[in-house]
């Protein structure tokens, strides 16, 4: 069973007006079987403590751990981390020309399982979980995400996880930009891959709405670079009553929160 | 071997890009169809750089093959052997294929073309003797070599593939070695014949080459081309198709890998003046580079289809792949129409770059980063190579680039 640990993770970012502290503190424990998910309004630094997990070289950890089974993840390459059984499904997944999706699918399946995939059976596999996702087969021979609407592309990230079956995904707002049919066949493909309750979810989104798909056994808020409160599914219940107010003074939230209802 | 010179002296192309002669007193041609052409190095002036047709090229690095300066001291030396056998000598040419060298007045010399710039009317100019090779019948692969006159020289070199009627044959050209070349080669198909043509530049760091390609298809001819070009220091080709009856087929595929400094440009003119013909042209470059040095590739691809060509058929593609930073790519398409009863026309160009997000993108799925640029240098180029049917050149090409890959240690 594995465990991300983070603990008092400080990250910044560089800008022109020198180094700009997003991370203050944040404080984590997720278990393989946990669903978490984390809330907390635009710019309060949720994407950051999702890439900084990754390794985005944009982000500077400043101060900090992230564990995972006791290995020291920051001192990892972006690579050795995706091998290690870490997960992001990007919220903007980036357009990689002249490489077609099968070549990519099966590059990443061999380098995270350690040996290429034997080919028929491979193939087999790629198939069946491209229709758990109502993937249509051509997008195999296109480019990776290019020319990809929006929900192509989060189905594509969803598809990755199904096929490279990582122990702590992270899934940064991969509820957005997704109409209702696309918003259940995503939350269908994590729910497939939580199933096994051998991996951890920490799903980051704005919104409740993917939580009435994918149900959180822990929800957190995050303002201002750190999760500020933690409680059950009851307290996006809250949120989505009275919006992050309470947790940043502001009522612009609030409303976007009750609009997106 | 000097013709009349009739045509405006200019020789240009793109008439969008017409104010890059501005300031040289001369007005741009209109059209691809007016191109001046000449045997006559004299006929052409001595280009400065503003041209249209030389405008991309870096003419203090040419070693005086464009203004005269250059001697012609060395010589390309041309061996003609088996494919796939390295150590096949002068008498393992196969069966079904004759290898002449012919003096410059032999008849068939000129079938193929006339040279459009003055390189290229340079080396015609100044070749004592051409290699004329002929396929007959359906002959197995041979390889032609030409191999640079070494460093601190220069050389011009001549060369002729032609087909009898209805053969089928496939040649590898491969370039190889130092210094500086300027030369014509003529591919003239015969009616009904069909060339498989692979073309490969693997120069050393130094070399200079300008060629001229002029390809000559006959009735229902067809011509599969691959050209590969990886080495050199500056490498210029300029092939140019024309077709001398109806139901020619000319496919021109073609990839690009410029390192720091090298500078790899391709001007591509298809000449459709006859009806039912098919054309498709289709080229991709990667570039990288490295600080204070820049890679640099040019594609140029003109189609003409004249009142007469109706019923044509043509494509050309370009893809450009910019790796690193301190790299440019150049790419002008050109297609000029001047019949309405074509069966299909178009062209697509396009420059993409792999950035620090397609790497992050990728290592977070596991990929290590060498892997993803193999990945992507691979996938961009496989559509290319995989036209390259002779499995050890293939396997040869593919190393060739990985290794290219490897040189910048990116």
């Amino acid at each position: 069973m594995s465990t991300l640990e983070i603990k008092d993770l400080h990250v910044s970012v560089a800008t022109e007006d020198g180094a700009k502290e997003i991370l203050n503190g944040v404080d984590h424990t997720i278990r393989a079987g946990e669903t978490h998910a984390i809330m907390g309004p635009n710019g309060s630094g949720k994407s950051t403590l999702a890439y900084a997990i990754a390794g985005h070289p944009k982000y500077e950890i400043t101060s900090g751990e992230v564990n995972l089974d006791g290995e020291d993840v920051l001192a990892m390459t972006v690579d050795e981390r995706a091998r290690a059984g870490l997960f992001l499904a990007m919220q903007y997944p980036v357009e990689v020309p002249g490489v077609s999706t099968s070549n990519f699918l099966r590059a990443a399946a061999t380098a995270v399982r350690g040996e290429a995939p034997k080919l028929r059976t491979w193939v087999k596999e790629v198939k069946s979980a491209m229709s758990d996702l109502d993937i249509d087969p051509d997008f195999a021979e296109r480019n990776v995400n290019e020319g990809f609407s929006g929900g192509e592309k989060k189905r594509h990230e969803v598809l990755q996880l199904a096929l490279l079956k990582p122990k702590i995904a992270v899934l940064d707002e991969t509820d957005s930009g997704l109409d209702v049919d696309a918003l259940r066949v995503v939350s269908e493909g994590v729910n497939r891959y939580r199933e096994g309750g051998e991996t951890g979810v920490l799903l980051i989104t704005h919104y409740t709405r993917i939580l009435q798909h994918i149900t959180p056994d822990v929800v957190h808020v995050f303002a201002g670079g750190r999760i500020v409160e933690s409680g059950g599914p009851e307290l996006a219940d809250e949120l989505e009553k009275s919006g992050y107010v309470r947790f940043t003074g502001s009522a612009v939230d609030a409303a976007v929160a009750g609009a997106a209802v | 071997m000097t013709v009349p010179n009739t045509a405006p002296e200019v020789a240009g192309l793109a008439p969008e890009l017409a104010g890059a002669k501005k300031g040289q007193g001369e007005t741009p041609i209109a059209s691809a169809s007016e191109r001046f052409t000449s045997y006559d190095v004299e006929a052409f002036e001595v280009p400065g750089g503003r041209e249209e047709n030389w405008r991309f090229t870096p003419m203090r690095r040419l070693r005086g093959l464009h203004d005269g300066t250059a001697r012609f001291d060395g010589t390309a030396a041309i061996e003609v052997s088996a494919a796939g056998s390295a150590d096949a000598g002068a008498t393992g040419v196969p069966r079904g294929v004759s290898v002449e060298t012919v003096a410059r007045d032999d008849a068939r010399i000129g079938a193929g073309g006339v040279p459009a710039d003055r390189v290229a009317a340079a080396a015609w100019s100044a070749f004592r003797e051409a290699t004329l090779v002929t396929f007959d019948g359906t002959p197995e692969p041979v390889t032609i070599t030409v191999t640079g006159p070494g460093e601190g020289t220069t050389a011009v070199g001549h060369l002729q593939l032609r087909t009898t009627p209805n053969t089928s044959a496939t040649v590898v050209v491969e370039y190889r070695g130092s210094g500086a070349l300027a030369d014509n080669v003529e591919v003239v198909l015969a009616d009904g014949s069909r060339l498989t043509l692979v073309v490969t530049g693997e120069w050393a760091d130094d070399a200079v080459h300008v060629g001229a390609q002029h390809m000559s298809i006959g009735r229902d001819a067809v011509l599969r081309g691959t050209s590969v070009s990886l080495g050199g220091d500056v490498v210029r080709i300029s092939p140019t198709v024309k077709y001398r009856g109806p139901g020619g087929d000319a496919e021109l595929a073609g990839l690009g890998f410029a390192d720091a400094g090298q500078h790899l440009e391709q001007r591509l003119l298809v000449d459709h003046a006859v009806p039912n013909c098919t054309s498709n042209v289709i080229y991709k470059n990667a570039l990288q580079s490295v600080k204070g040095l820049t890679a640099h590739t040019v594609w140029i691809g003109d189609v003409l289809i004249r009142a007469a060509a109706e019923n044509t058929r043509t494509f050309e593609y370009n893809r450009n792949l910019v790796l690193t930073e301190h790299a440019r790519a150049d790419s002008v398409p050109n297609l000029e129409i001047e019949t309405g009863e074509i069966a299909g026309a178009g062209h697509a160009s396009a420059t993409g770059r792999f950035d620090d997000e397609q790497l992050f993108y990728l290592q977070s799925r596991g990929i290590p980063e060498d892997v993803a640029r193999r990945l992507v240098v691979r996938g961009f180029f496989g559509e290319i190579l995989n036209r390259v049917t002779l499995p050890e050149l293939r396997e040869r090409l593919e190393s060739a680039i990985e290794a290219e890959l490897a040189v910048t240690g990116a």
